[in-house]
């Protein structure tokens, strides 16, 4: 396709400019009246929402609310009982989590989820085993292919640990380092992978304003240098206006709102959600 | 002050990713290998290469094969003695059916077997984890056993249901049979050994290696960034059950020359090599060959200390010697969970400073 085209295509598919400038595309991904049960409880009750090229999108509800379900969804590990995942404009199969991963989307966990038993470098580079393709046998003889790819593999790493300033840890086996950083390798590790959409389930959590202002800054240069699209869970509401371009409000599993942070900041629904209403 | 990096710059990150990146280990690692091919080939009689040598290089490739699995894959199995038995026979199968065929290839493909193998019994690791995947390899090492113990085409229906190794030679010499001289003997294993840590070294630092680390430190991490938890267990199974075999094979045909199948490939044989690799280094290939070290030549050496030094009785003296064994496993074992691998990282950290430790 030539670039006009995709403007169009775009612009058909109702794109939009934001306030800082940024353009933002055509629907990557799009969930359509997703339902997901587990037993008799329903965590995701119909939602559809969609998530734009280039948008940095905000998934934000009380606890409970089933957000990390969502995601869960989007990433695989779990399969809707009802409703279809649509992702560059074709339906998605169910597949599992590795499948979704090497389609270009990748995620970082809650609770941080890194490879403890390795080192901050080797655990940046499983972020590139989707693209590493050298058989076993070059492998075993460390010939040809295998070698040059983990050169090649490693250059591009090195880039991303000098993005988000994790040099000098390079070395350093993941289980010695503070909570801080962990979370920093783990986004390191997903954005090895050069997704096309990135996951961040709650990217802030626990951490104190100093490391939230550095994290947030890494999620909107990540947005703006790689053109990574990014949908996000967070609690800080602060963060989440900032940062994202739309968000989704989520309360026990229903869709109760979605637009603009301004436009769901006065949403009744959400104000109520967060700050509870009496029920007569 | 011996482990020292400062001033050795590395410019490529072919340097940065090479096995030994500091200059002294990389020296000493030279040395090792010269006094192993250049030195003791001429110095080895038959007392040293049977009671020490060949059983060390052999149990070395075991739990290089076993740590694959265990270590790297974090996949528990207890099949290693019946893995080792498929590479018995597979050898032997071949030797007396291609006698024309070098024996090195007979080994070779005697791992391939075991690979084949080893995936069969693997299949199980998908659904069921930790000790209940340990139970179900047991599973294999009695299957297996049974199975060469049954069934008398596996050992050409020979009357005492054992194996012989029949002579063969590599390159005009003898290496296996009642004529093979200790060098050749430990030259052949040696080669095996050296081949074994340098491909399990590769696999252990590439793509392949990570997939493995992945699964074993958080399966559902691994398959988010894109492993196939199904091929990277598969793989490891098949690439730790090829060692296993191999090592089977040059049990079976260089060192012991006749197997009886229940006696020698036990489940006993299993815990072994598990022991081995607990106590070197889960994750390490250099901790496969400390754990293969301890649990051979300590034996031996404790046996010359009280037997040859002090003149006790023989009876008392094995006595002592597994006593002194098992207290010696708890105390490293309590100074360092992470095995002897481990003890030895700390102890270069140690040297990197020394005697400057601020």
């Amino acid at each position: 396709m030539t670039g006009d085209m995709q403007m169009n295509a775009m612009t058909d598919q109702g794109g939009y400019v934001t306030e800082d400038g940024r353009k933002i595309g055509g629907v990557m991904m799009e969930m359509k009246n997703i339902t997901l049960r587990f037993g008799g409880v329903v965590a995701i009750k119909d939602i559809s929402f969609d998530i734009r090229e280039g948008e940095i999108r905000a998934i934000i509800g009380p606890n409970g609310a089933g957000k990390s379900s969502m995601l869960n969804v989007i990433s695989g590990f779990y399969n809707p009982q009802e409703g279809e995942v649509w992702f560059h404009g074709k339906r998605r199969a169910p597949m599992k989590p590795y499948q979704v991963a090497q389609q270009g989307i990748a995620r970082t966990f809650q609770n941080i989820a890194l490879f403890e038993g390795m080192t901050v470098l080797d655990n940046v580079m499983t972020g590139r085993l989707t693209q590493m393709k050298a058989g076993m046998a070059a492998q075993a003889l460390w010939w040809g292919k295998a070698e040059r790819e983990e050169v090649e593999n490693r250059e591009f790493v090195e880039k991303i640990i000098d993005f988000l300033e994790i040099q000098n840890i390079r070395k350093t086996p993941v289980a010695r380092l503070p909570y801080g950083l962990k979370k920093r390798v783990e986004l390191a590790r997903a954005l090895a992978a050069e997704p096309k959409l990135l996951l961040l389930d709650e990217p802030m959590a626990g951490m104190n304003v100093e490391e939230k202002e550095d994290m947030s800054r890494f999620i909107l240069d990540v947005n703006d240098e790689f053109g990574t699209t990014i949908a996000l869970i967070e609690h800080d509401m602060g963060v989440v206006m900032d940062l994202s371009d739309r968000v989704v409000v989520m309360d026990y599993g229903k869709k109760i709102g979605d637009g603009p942070p301004d436009e769901v900041r006065n949403n009744q629904d959400v104000i109520d959600a967060y700050l509870g209403v009496a029920h007569d | 002050m011996f482990y020292r990096e400062a001033g050795d710059f590395k410019t490529t990150y072919v340097d940065d990713n090479q096995t030994f990146p500091i200059k002294f280990d990389r020296y000493r690692y030279y040395a090792v290998l010269f006094v192993a091919l250049a030195i003791v080939p001429f110095l080895v009689n038959d007392y040293w290469a049977n009671a020490v040598l060949l059983p060390f290089l052999i149990y070395a490739i075991a739990a290089i094969g076993l740590n694959i699995l265990v270590g790297y894959c974090g996949q528990l199995s207890l099949g290693t003695g019946g893995f080792m038995a498929v590479g018995a026979y597979a050898c032997y199968k071949l030797m007396t059916a291609f006698p024309e065929v070098n024996i090195v290839i007979h080994v070779v493909l005697a791992g391939g077997v075991t690979a084949c193998v080893g995936v069969l019994f693997g299949l199980p690791s998908l659904r069921i984890k930790g000790f209940y995947l340990a139970v179900a390899t047991l599973a294999a090492q009695f299957f297996l056993v049974w199975l060469f113990n049954k069934v008398p085409w596996f050992y050409n229906h020979s009357a005492s249901g054992q194996i012989s190794a029949p002579e063969r030679s590599v390159f005009g010499i003898v290496v296996t049979g009642a004529n093979a001289d200790a060098w050749a003997k430990y030259m052949i294993c040696l080669v095996f050994v050296f081949g074994a840590a340098w491909l399990a070294r590769n696999l252990t630092r590439g793509s392949v290696g990570r997939r493995w680390m992945a699964i074993r430190d958080m399966d559902i991490a691994a398959e988010i960034i894109g492993v196939n938890p199904l091929k990277a267990k598969l793989t490891a199974f098949a690439v730790s059950s090829f060692f296993v075999g191999v090592a089977g094979a040059l049990f079976f045909s260089v060192y012991l020359g006749a197997v009886e199948v229940g006696e020698v490939f036990g489940i006993q044989k299993s815990f072994l090599v598990l022991f081995m690799i607990i106590i070197g280094g889960l994750g390490s290939i250099f901790g496969s060959f400390a754990g293969a070290a301890f649990i051979v030549l300590l034996p031996v050496f404790l046996k010359n200390v009280l037997v040859g030094g002090f003149g006790w009785a023989t009876d008392l003296a094995a006595h002592l010697e597994i006593m002194i064994l098992g207290g010696l496993i708890v105390v490293f074992l309590i100074a360092e969970p992470h095995g002897l691998a481990q003890l030895w990282r700390v102890a270069k950290e140690k040297l990197r400073l020394w005697p400057f430790p601020h």
